[in-house]
């Protein structure tokens, strides 16, 4: 088999320039994300102690909801002007391809998050240690956000308001990763071990890295025909 | 690939598209040098009947070879064999025509030089347009970017849905050109028109329904 | 044995056969149904530490198995039919659906009654029910899915390759709600632990799972007959065999 690397690179290329051709929509997914975060001493309570407990919570669910919220783009431009289709012609296996696609998307969408986490966390009283374990959370986990996402929005990229359905398809394959994640930070912040939670983690990433994009390729197959 | 011969044929094929049922039971043999025009009234499967032969949808009966294969059996052998051009060109819109040219003969892991760009452009009419952008084109120009990708991979099978859709005359023309220079490399075609296509090769034609 | 499996998959033959079936299988369902819920409500005793309510087991376990081993089943149903394309089995999956959000919701209800008198709310955040929720979900999503789809056969291959996700992450889940639910209430019993099971607890709880286990083919096969009338409606033998007047 010819280099799979060539049409890989090329792909991933492609997203990254034309994410950045969009340059002036990419902080849009970041403002939701912080101002899900305000909405909770403003809606619950501004009290240290309070906002110190849910933290992790509030800070993850707000990252599901960016995720859910830039997930639509990642296909919806390449099939309805064809792209996909020409993607899903290609010799090279689509699975390659989409892992191309989903890089790309993180890239752009989820490690950004990692840069407003050190704000989020001075919002919500989070004490340093804890802000180191959440930056790793979300290192592990925006990745996963990205590929288990991905499944979702193939499924729905040939309807016309798939909106919706994406949400109830992806987010209860997302709790494991919320409980995980908002656990391994809310033991930090107690001084306690997190080594199993990030474990976890990592061996979610893993395998979603080799079956995700097996199932992917299905579901755009299906969606094109 | 057992026949050296390269070969379409489609045995049995049925179509069924939101539960009514468009065709079925049919037959095709495409040799090379020949070029086979799908006719039919709207809604008579035409597109349906070539995303079929190119493998992007499943028939619900049937099969489709190439080189005596079935497609989805040696899918990867296949799709480096074909080209395809449907309504929907596959192009991006933000990107350049030299950008959109890289990233399609990327996926079919080929790459080319300035010049062969260059000579490309020139014979689909494009020459100088390697840095504008693919919105800043007309309809019949973006046709012609997906011409030169045609003519840039090493595809044997093309299929073409509506190839000549927003050309003028002259662009109708270089299609035809581009098909018989491509039929007498020993390459085959299979396309769908709704305007008389003039070209000098056995040109054999398949009514739907 | 092979030819008996084909012939089970050619809707006619389908047809023909879950004819016969469904009549013996209804009765089955019915005595056992019958004895499971006699022996449950009035010959097993009442528990030492739950007194009488506790009998609300005898519905709501089996209802939480048949959701699972439905959920499977759907799983490998749609393997058949996306690796093989045996249609029929598509049929049983898709009629097999709500058959299976309805027993996940009868579980979450019959644990929400379970636990009033026990623990004084009508919903608490314990592993199982979670689990549950979650599931229901994952029904929910797939119901919504196959309708949103207009095309049959893509929908239906969509609806296989999203069963077959769910039933992966099913563990995953089960587990970090576990885990998650031990971590928020200490290490103590889950709230809906079965009291010790005596033999003449354990014979009506058998009884009442098989009886549901029957229940669920039972309608799996009168909704499988309704949708392969449905699907094949074009074709000859269903043209004849409802050409005349008689109703069936």
């Amino acid at each position: 088999m010819r280099q799979m690397i060539g049409p890989f690179l090329a792909l991933l290329k492609r997203d990254l320039l034309l994410a950045f051709r969009h340059r002036g929509e990419l902080a849009n997914p970041l403002l939701f994300f912080l101002i899900v975060v305000t909405l909770y001493p403003l809606g619950v309570s501004p009290e240290e102690a309070l906002l110190r407990k849910i933290a992790p919570g509030v800070i993850w669910i707000a990252a599901l909801l960016a995720a859910l919220y830039s997930l639509e783009n990642m296909f919806r431009s390449d099939f309805d002007d064809g792209s996909l289709e020409q993607m899903a012609l290609s010799p090279y296996p689509l699975s390659l391809l989409v892992l191309a696609k989903v890089l790309a998307h993180w890239l752009v969408s989820g490690l950004p998050m990692l840069l407003l986490a050190p704000l989020l966390a001075l919002f919500l009283a989070m004490p340093t240690p804890a802000l180191t374990v959440l930056e790793l959370t979300l290192l592990i986990g925006t990745p996963l956000l990205s590929l288990i996402g991905s499944i979702g929005v193939a499924l729905t990229v040939g309807l016309r308001r798939g909106g919706i359905l994406l949400t109830l398809l992806v987010l209860p394959l997302y709790i494991p990763v919320l409980i995980f994640a908002t656990n391994a930070v809310s033991a930090a912040a107690a001084g306690m071990a997190v080594t199993g939670q990030l474990y976890f983690l990592a061996a979610m990433l893993v395998l979603a890295l080799t079956l995700v994009p097996l199932a992917t390729a299905a579901a755009l197959r299906i969606s094109l025909s | 690939m057992n026949d050296p011969e390269p070969t379409l044929q489609a045995r049995g094929l049925e179509c069924v598209r939101s539960d009514s049922l468009l065709f079925s039971d049919l037959n095709l043999s495409v040799r090379a040098g020949q070029v086979l025009q799908i006719e039919g009234p709207n809604g008579s499967g035409k597109t349906s009947l070539l995303r079929i032969l190119a493998g992007l949808t499943p028939p619900s009966d049937g099969e489709v070879l190439w080189r005596g294969e079935n497609i989805a059996r040696r899918r990867s052998a296949f799709l480096s064999e074909v080209a395809y051009l449907g309504h929907q060109l596959g192009l991006k819109a933000e990107l350049s025509v030299e950008e959109n040219l890289r990233l399609s003969l990327a996926l079919n892991g080929l790459s080319f030089s300035h010049e062969s760009l260059a000579e490309a452009l020139r014979t689909v009419g494009l020459t100088g347009r390697e840095d504008t952008p693919a919105r800043a084109l007309s309809a019949g120009q973006r046709q012609r970017i997906a011409l030169a990708r045609l003519i840039m991979s090493s595809a044997k099978l093309w299929i073409l849905d509506e190839p000549f859709t927003a050309l003028d005359v002259g662009g109708v023309s270089l299609v035809e050109t581009l098909l018989e220079a491509h039929l007498s490399c020993g390459g085959l075609a299979v396309l769908t028109s709704h305007q008389t296509v003039r070209i000098d090769r056995r040109l054999v034609k398949l009514p739907l329904a | 044995m092979w030819t008996f499996f084909h012939k089970l998959a050619s809707p006619k033959h389908f047809y023909r056969i879950s004819g016969y079936l469904i009549s013996w299988l209804g009765v089955i369902t019915a005595l056992l149904l019958l004895a499971g819920l006699y022996l449950g409500l009035f010959v097993a005793p009442p528990d030492y530490q739950q007194g009488e309510s506790y009998r609300i087991m005898f519905v709501h376990v089996p209802s939480a198995w048949m959701s699972l081993f439905i959920y499977v089943f759907m799983a490998v149903l749609s393997a058949i039919y996306l690796i093989w394309n045996i249609k029929l089995a598509d049929v049983m999956a898709s009629s097999s659906a709500a058959l299976g959000a309805s027993f996940t919701f009868l579980a979450l209800a019959t644990g929400s009654l379970w636990g009033k008198p026990m623990w004084g709310a009508w919903w608490v955040w314990d592993a199982r029910l979670t689990s549950e929720l979650i599931l229901l979900f994952l029904y929910l999503g797939y119901i919504a899915l196959v309708s949103a789809i207009e095309d049959q056969r893509s929908a239906a291959r969509a609806g296989g390759v999203l069963i077959l996700v769910g039933v992966v992450n099913i563990p995953i889940i089960h587990y970090s709600v576990e885990w998650w639910s031990t971590l928020h209430q200490g290490p103590t019993v889950t709230k809906f632990d079965k009291p010790s099971i005596h033999i003449s607890m354990l014979l009506p709880l058998l009884l009442m799972a098989a009886a549901f286990q029957l229940y669920y083919f039972t309608v799996l096969l009168i909704r499988a007959r309704a949708e392969v009338l449905d699907r094949e409606r074009r074709s000859a033998w269903v043209q004849e065999a409802f050409s005349g007047t008689e109703p069936r």
